[in-house]
């Protein structure tokens, strides 16, 4: 039998406030343990919580950059465990209803074909604190920096049908989240994590089948990785007759394989109630309104744009918006204008890229600006300078930052495109080489390569090897 | 008279007059705490040194003659679910035995910037659960009019003090009555303020919805001053009121002509005893004939508020109270094998039995497939009680009840029995509820024991219902220490 995979993301973002949600600590990651705490995020007797605004707009950001609807009055819930890194032994969440609730993005599969994923909920919560496993001491440690770093909980509707599914709305969120600025996105810092549920039924029917949670997984790729090994066990248990059950499995992805983390009877009662501490959140309409206004063009919109106003193939349209450094760029040098946006999407896609990929570093860290990306283009197309010779003052600028004009004149790369100097040139050539022209003239076309060669090597390598070509091709058909 | 017998206000005009330093006055605070406290058992901590060098410090300031608050230089207790910076706030706990808060609670930062002297830290129900202060881990503390009989609960430390003379003023907590109550016992004063008037930070929570910090006093000028140095706005409490407040003390005025009393029948119902309904009709008549017009008014659904009471208020502690569980500060059990373990037998050996009685009633509320009958349903009946009142006061300027269905009870009477102690609360917890304000006064002696007023006021109007209670003290007269 033929089966289908129902995939469905909660992914957790960190928002990149420059405080805690709930007190004013500092939102760093990386910093000494238990250095960025107070009694409010340890939750010490008698603290109290009061919610920072940010974490409420950002979250709104978010909502309208996903075409959700805004609940502009809302309320936030305790969310009840237990746990070391949990000090109040509840986090501060958002139970029935979410700041943000019933959207969608577009995501953009292989081969160019849109997909609208349904965003069933956003809404704000803080993290919690680190377990630290350390072999020195018997037992654990707790690191509290984490808590309290505001959240946002992402949760889409059951729509993806296969890892490579789930991995494009993954990467489309990301991009999202970077584009309006309000989280970092790193994977390896844990600023975003995802847990999937997965689920798969026979190809035709309308039922799901029984759900299945994973948690722990860490990274985009683990993702792919976990789903494609959870449809596949779910599919050959059922092969096999069995039945699946709801239930939440630990991915392991050293491992490839995943656990039984609880059963749906184990299933914890997080016993959500009304946060009492803190009083109802209400946004204004007008600043509802406004935060719509601060959303960007984001990724899908602009794709749809390169391709469609510019030109621009699909692939390198999706390169260049997937990274909003890359694509700041691209619109900077499109807005200057007068040079080709294909050419600068070359650019971008391959010298810039691999110069960025090799130091680490980002666009806005190096020396290069739309100005002079623009400036070196220009100069290529109006046959100033050889294509080669842009690469070197690129390599120029990005080492040096070198002055453009100054590489020219110091190197010599400026390229002889004036009609009658190379006409003078050619004219001496073909004069030195009549057994070449006869040749040619003879129907030996491959002639034409060693003279136009011959010309270049008299210029020094300064002539316009388009322009020589043309010239010489006029004297021997004329 | 001996100066632990004066009042804050006799003792503040005493201090401008030079009449005496704050030092004679801590100490003879201090000395009364030694003679009596063996028998009242109201202090868990004594802070003799602190309350001492503060006394100097503050007679100091006099001598320099600096501008000081009204109350500087007056000894005051504190509840011990107050946290206070560098000293023990148990809850009367076994599970914070050893705990020290890092930080003052906001209305320890305005006792201090007012000068006040901290004597100590008292005695209550574990974590302001009970009516009877035998529910705390370390003592029991005695009703100071009778020592067989109990103080009240949960801030029976804070009464029984004020009561005694070994505190000129205390600061208790109320969520469902714990100010009241045993200021009625106790033959006191005590005012609950509304709802978001005194900041809970630093309060360790028991029902964050209900809790609200207020004073007691041996009377209500006192009250009115103290409340006056502790309510205000806070910024790290996101349910208190961003409003001015007017100088309360300053505006006592205990004329009641033309009040409009509310008299709610189902206050002087079932459950109540008649000498007390008796001794509080007697009063609200002799108001009546000082001007103030009486109104009967019906609160239908105060038969209701009992059961919602302990279902809000259990609910939000299993939450509040979830923290406590041995990984951080306070009681971690001895030996344990595992996590869970290390949590069971701390939680279990750290808690008290009324304490873990409250904490499974409010975790079995919340339970998935019951929230929508227990928890959401209480919640319901609450709006009820805030409409009714509502209407209410469309009709009258402030409510007379009883405080207590009966005066103060024997030690260990009840503890057999906690729906029979959960009774005690029948007249105090809508005030709660409903976040309305609400005053205790004494009203004469019942059997020998005081019996306690409560008004009931609208929100923030804290004045009606402290010039309402001086015109029942100037009645009966001011309280002075009962011989202990």
């Amino acid at each position: 039998m033929e089966y289908e995979t129902i995939v469905g993301l909660e992914v957790h973002a960190e928002l990149n406030t420059k405080t805690k949600i709930y007190c004013s600590c500092r939102n760093a990651f990386g910093l000494e343990v238990n250095t960025q705490i107070c009694p409010i995020c340890t939750g010490m007797p008698g603290t109290l919580p009061t919610l920072n605004e940010k974490v409420v707009e950002y979250a709104v950001k978010m909502g309208h950059a996903t075409n959700c609807s805004i609940n502009n009055v809302c309320k936030q819930d305790r969310k009840n465990y237990f746990y070391p890194d949990l000090p109040k032994a509840y986090q501060i969440s958002q139970a029935d209803i979410p700041l943000c609730e019933h959207g969608y993005v577009d995501v953009m599969l292989d081969g160019g074909v849109e997909k609208r994923i349904g965003i069933t909920r956003i809404h704000i919560e803080e993290d919690a604190g680190k377990m630290l496993h350390n072999d020195a001491f018997q037992g654990s440690l707790v690191d509290f920096n984490r808590c309290g770093v505001p959240l946002i909980e992402i949760v889409s509707e059951p729509d993806m049908r296969s890892s490579a599914e789930a991995k494009a709305y993954l990467e489309t969120l990301r991009s999202i989240l970077q584009y309006i600025d309000i989280s970092d996105c790193k994977m390896q810092e844990g600023s975003i994590r995802c847990d999937v549920n997965v689920s798969v039924r026979p190809k035709g029917s309308t039922e799901f089948g029984k759900r299945v949670e994973m948690k722990n997984v860490n990274s985009f790729s683990g993702a792919m990785r976990a789903i494609d090994y959870e449809s596949n066990r779910q599919i050959e248990a059922l092969e096999r007759g069995e039945e699946i059950f709801q239930e939440t499995r630990r991915w392991d992805d050293l491992k490839g394989e995943n656990f039984l983390l609880r059963s749906k009877e184990d299933a914890q009662d997080y016993r959500y109630f009304p946060e009492p501490d803190l009083t109802t959140i209400y946004i204004p309409l007008e600043k509802v309104e406004e935060l719509k206004k601060t959303i960007p063009e984001l990724p899908n919109a602009k794709v749809k744009r390169y391709v469609k106003e510019l030109g621009i193939p699909q692939t390198d349209a999706e390169l260049i918006a997937e990274n909003l450094q890359r694509c700041g760029l691209f619109d900077e040098c499109v807005s200057i204008g007068g040079v080709s946006p294909k050419t600068v999407s070359n650019w971008i896609l391959a010298d810039v890229s691999k110069y960025m990929n090799e130091t680490g570093k980002d666009i806005s860290e190096s020396n290069l600006t739309a100005e002079k990306l623009v400036k070196i283009i220009k100069l290529i197309e109006d046959g100033k300078i050889s294509n080669n010779s842009g690469k070197i003052i690129f390599d120029e600028i990005m080492k040096n930052n070198a002055d453009i004009d100054a590489v020219i004149s110091e190197k010599g790369l400026s390229q002889i495109s004036d009609d009658s100097a190379i006409e003078k040139i050619v004219n001496e050539v073909l004069a030195a080489n009549e057994k070449s022209v006869n040749d040619y003239r003879g129907g030996k076309t491959n002639a034409l390569g060693f003279l136009v060669g011959q010309c270049m090597k008299a210029s020094k390598g300064q002539a316009n090897p388009a322009k020589c070509k043309e010239l010489v091709l006029k004297f021997l058909n004329g | 008279m001996e100066l632990y017998e004066m009042s804050a206000n006799e003792l503040s005009l005493m201090l401008r007059e030079k009449k005496c330093s704050s030092e004679e006055i801590t100490r003879s605070v201090l000395d009364r705490i030694k003679s009596t406290d063996d028998k009242v058992g109201a202090y868990l901590t004594v802070c003799e040194e602190n309350a001492l060098s503060k006394a100097r410090e503050v007679d100091a300031k006099f001598a320099k003659g600096e501008q000081l608050s009204p109350l500087a230089g007056i000894p005051i207790g504190i509840k011990d679910n107050i946290s206070t910076k560098g000293i023990l706030t148990t809850c009367a706990s076994k599970m914070l035995y050893n705990y020290v808060p890092p930080f003052d609670a906001f209305v320890i930062g305005k006792i201090n910037a007012a000068d006040m002297v901290i004597t100590g830290k008292l005695n209550m129900d574990e974590f302001a659960m009970g009516s009877s202060t035998e529910n705390s881990h370390f003592k029991k503390t005695h009703n100071p009019h009778d020592l067989d009989r109990v103080p009240g609960g949960s801030s029976g430390g804070s009464a029984a003090a004020v009561a005694a003379g070994s505190a000129v003023v205390t600061l208790g907590s109320d969520t469902g009555g714990s100010i009241r109550m045993p200021a009625s016992y106790c033959g006191t004063v005590g005012l609950k303020p509304t709802y978001g008037a005194v900041s809970r930070y630093g309060l360790v929570a028991f029902a964050s919805s209900l809790d609200q910090i207020g004073p007691l006093a041996r009377n209500v000028t006192d009250a009115a001053m103290l409340f006056g140095t502790i309510c205000g706005h806070d910024s790290m409490d996101a349910t208190s009121a961003d409003r001015e407040y007017p100088d309360f003390a300053g505006k006592l005025n205990s004329d009641v002509k033309g009040l409009r009393i509310g008299v709610p029948k189902e206050y002087f119902g079932e459950g109540v005893d008649d000498s007390v309904k008796q001794a509080v009709m007697n009063t609200v008549r002799e108001l009546e004939k000082k001007g103030a017009q009486l109104v009967d008014i019906s609160l239908p659904s105060t038969k209701y508020a009992l059961n919602a009471y302990y279902i809000i208020s259990s609910a939000e502690a299993s939450s509040n109270l979830a923290r406590f569980d041995g990984v951080k500060y306070g009681y971690r059990t001895e030996n344990y094998d595992s996590l869970i373990d290390m949590y069971e037998k701390t939680r279990s050996e750290g808690f008290g039995d009324e304490v873990k009685r409250r904490i499974m009633l409010g975790t079995f509320v919340l339970s998935s497939g019951f929230f929508d009958a227990y928890y959401k349903k209480a919640k319901l009946v609450a709006l009820k009680i805030v409409e009714e009142f509502n209407e209410a006061f469309g009709r009258c300027d402030i409510i007379a009840t009883p405080a207590t269905p009966g005066t103060a009870f024997r030690l260990g009477e009840n503890m057999g029995d906690p729906t029979k102690m959960y009774a005690a609360d029948i007249c105090t917890v809508t005030v709660n509820i409903a976040g309305l304000p609400a005053v205790s006064v004494p009203c004469g002696k019942v059997n020998g024991l005081p019996a306690g007023l409560q008004f009931i006021g609208k929100k923030f109007d804290e004045q009606t219902l402290l010039n309402s209670a001086l015109a029942v003290e100037e009645l009966y007269g001011e309280t002075r220490p009962v011989n202990v």
